[in-house]
């Protein structure tokens, strides 16, 4: 719990720079937006990157396991290309695309956050299943595991903390994008951001920037938080509570 | 009881790794596969569980084809072990040393009794050990959790590709012997590989030497290292096969029965008529009791009141078991250069001497034709 202070503490701090600019009232002859405004702005850009997460998590943690399969290649290959393609294209021309052929809006911002998060759910997915040792595949394989059994008691297990490390990733990332694709669809946080730019007035960025920020934080620490209940006692770094170590495992090359 | 039939493999680079290899592994036999990296012996032992996929020939196991077996079922019937030894690192001990009994879905108090039983034979205590991960044991242990859990579910068979590799010199000594002692109690066929002719002498029951892919010489280890069939073979177990060679016989193989002996309480005259009479320099001692005391050396005599006076005792003695490098070593350290064989009352039951082992390795001389 002692890694949550931090972050909770920087929250905190934005919610209450939130709450300050909210307070003003009026900035000039601009009426600040209302408390109301601010909560269902931020629930929106929530949901915003809540779903399009969760698509990306549906159609890339699948995408990684078959670019990692060598039968799967062909079609593995290409996946990996659009994937990084994804990623290549500049966010705000990717979402002003998705919104041109899904009409601006929650579904269009959904689309191109989801493609825009994919790539370090493909990759890290690919990387963890890659980084499990020939040696343990072997000897799984060599015992009579089937094909399934060796990825699902094996590979999948071991490949986990990568995996989710790359979707906190994603999902932090996702939360800054999801700002420039509030701006363009006119929902969510960016929205506000949008409006103080428009009108010069600084409190009111402040108060789309500082929530978006808090959300940020708080979802990399609820991630980071799953991520280390999610590795397997045997993996973790620290070591499971029962002992400590007493050596590393012999390696030598055949 | 494992028959290879004209058994090849040619990698889909062309590389053809084992060449018509016929061999059988008779039940309750350790095999070792023997041979230079490249040899061969990794693939074919990976061919006996279908790791590799066979290009030509047949494998039998107890006559039964392997390839018309499921694969999985096959394997689930074999032990296997690797050098890596590839233990599970996100389960405990126990979970691993229950993967094949868990994909045999023995019950679970069953898998958990089993994993007990085979730490306490690889001598982990099972209290300490079961709940632990692979990263906290050090690499000694990590290899007799992969020892036990080639031993899972009891399969009559086991392979094991260079299981003892990757670890230290001493620990490997231990984890050797005990797996012998092991082997001795089980009586598992084994299919071994090895790249240590030392290992090999001392693990196998018979050597499968290798090269190329091809089977060179397949015997016993005695004969490998007395009848080297060729220069490859020769120069492969090395120039000192005589002295590793040694290893394979035992004191009681080789040990003359003692034709003189003396009584520590007869008198240092009658000593120096018996070894004058029989022209002798020295003679073993015993007490009246029958048990040997040390050696009686003629020069010692002249200066001498008493036998005991003159005594010299034995700096140390073989058992009939010891092995006769370690008793050659005895003898060079041995003021006399021989060494007495004692039975477990310490009695005198045989001398061994450089001549009598010269006379057992004589045998060789023959094959030495260059």
């Amino acid at each position: 719990m002692k890694r949550l202070i931090v972050p909770l503490l920087l929250a905190f701090a934005l919610i209450g720079i939130t709450a300050w600019m909210t307070s003003r009232g009026t900035v000039g002859i601009y009426r600040m937006p209302q408390w109301n405004e601010v909560l269902v702005a931020t629930f929106q850009h929530f949901q915003l990157v809540l779903a399009a997460e969760g698509l990306a998590i549906l159609i890339g943690v699948p995408i990684g396991f078959i670019v990692s399969r060598r039968a799967l290649r062909w079609i593995g290959t290409p996946l990996m290309t659009l994937t990084n393609v994804g990623q290549t294209v500049p966010t705000l021309a990717l979402l002003a695309l998705t919104s041109i052929i899904l009409g601006s809006g929650f579904r269009a911002a959904v689309v191109g956050l989801m493609i825009y998060a994919l790539l370090p759910i493909v990759r890290n997915t690919y990387a963890g299943i890659q980084s499990v040792s020939p040696a343990v595949k072997e000897a799984a394989q060599g015992m009579g595991m089937s094909r399934w059994q060796v990825t699902t008691r094996v590979e999948l297990p071991l490949a986990r903390p990568v995996v989710i490390a790359g979707i906190r990733t994603s999902m932090v990332v996702n939360v800054g994008t999801a700002a420039v694709a509030g701006m363009i669809g006119g929902i969510g946080l960016g929205k506000l951001m949008t409006v103080g730019i428009a009108v010069s007035v600084t409190e009111m960025v402040i108060q789309g920037a500082a929530p978006a920020a808090a959300l940020a934080i708080l979802l990399d620490a609820i991630l980071g938080l799953l991520e280390q209940w999610l590795t397997p006692r045997g993996l973790r770094k620290d070591g499971p509570p029962s002992s400590r170590r007493l050596g590393k495992p012999a390696q030598q090359p055949t | 009881m494992i028959r290879l039939e004209h058994v090849s493999k040619v990698f889909s680079d062309g590389t053809e790794a084992v060449k018509d290899l016929s061999l059988e592994i008779a039940e309750g036999e350790f095999c070792v596969f023997l041979g230079p990296s490249g040899c061969g012996k990794t693939t074919s032992l990976k061919m006996i569980n279908r790791l590799i996929p066979i290009t030509r020939g047949k494998i039998y196991i107890n006559g039964v084809d392997t390839q018309k077996r499921n694969v999985n079922e096959l394997r689930r019937d074999i032990g296997y072990a690797i050098q890596n030894i590839g233990l599970f690192p996100h389960l405990t001990v126990a979970q691993n040393i229950s993967t094949v009994p868990m994909l045999k879905h023995w019950p679970r108090d069953r898998q958990h009794k089993r994993a007990r039983e085979l730490l306490d034979l690889v001598g982990m205590p099972p209290d300490t050990f079961m709940d632990r991960y692979p990263s906290e044991l050090s690499g000694g242990q990590q290899q007799r959790v992969g020892v036990a859990r080639c031993l899972g579910a009891d399969p009559p068979i086991l392979l094991m590709d260079e299981p003892f590799g990757a670890i230290d010199p001493i620990t490997r000594h231990k984890l050797q012997e005990e797996f012998l002692k092991i082997q001795e109690r089980l009586q598992k066929t084994i299919a071994f590989v090895t790249h240590d002719i030392d290992e090999a002498i001392k693990m196998g029951d018979t050597i499968a030497l290798m090269r190329n892919g091809e089977l060179i010489q397949y015997a016993d280890p005695a004969a490998l290292l007395a009848q080297p069939k060729d220069r490859f073979v020769r120069d492969f177990v090395g120039a000192d096969r005589v002295l590793k060679g040694l290893r394979l016989l035992r004191a009681r193989d080789v040990m003359r029965l003692p034709k003189l002996t003396i009584r520590l309480r007869e008198s240092v005259s009658d000593a120096i008529q018996l070894l004058e009479a029989r022209s002798r320099s020295w003679v073993p001692a015993i007490d009246d009791d029958g048990r040997f005391v040390g050696w009686i050396e003629r020069e010692d005599l002249e200066t001498s009141s008493s036998l005991t006076d003159a005594l010299t005792p034995a700096v140390s003695t073989a058992a009939p078991r010891t092995p006769l490098n370690e008793a050659l070593s005895m003898m060079l350290g041995s003021a006399t250069g021989s060494v007495a064989v004692l039975d477990d009352d310490e009695h005198l039951v045989g001398l061994l001497s450089f001549g009598a082992i010269r006379d057992v390795l004589a045998l060789d001389d023959e094959s030495e034709d260059e």
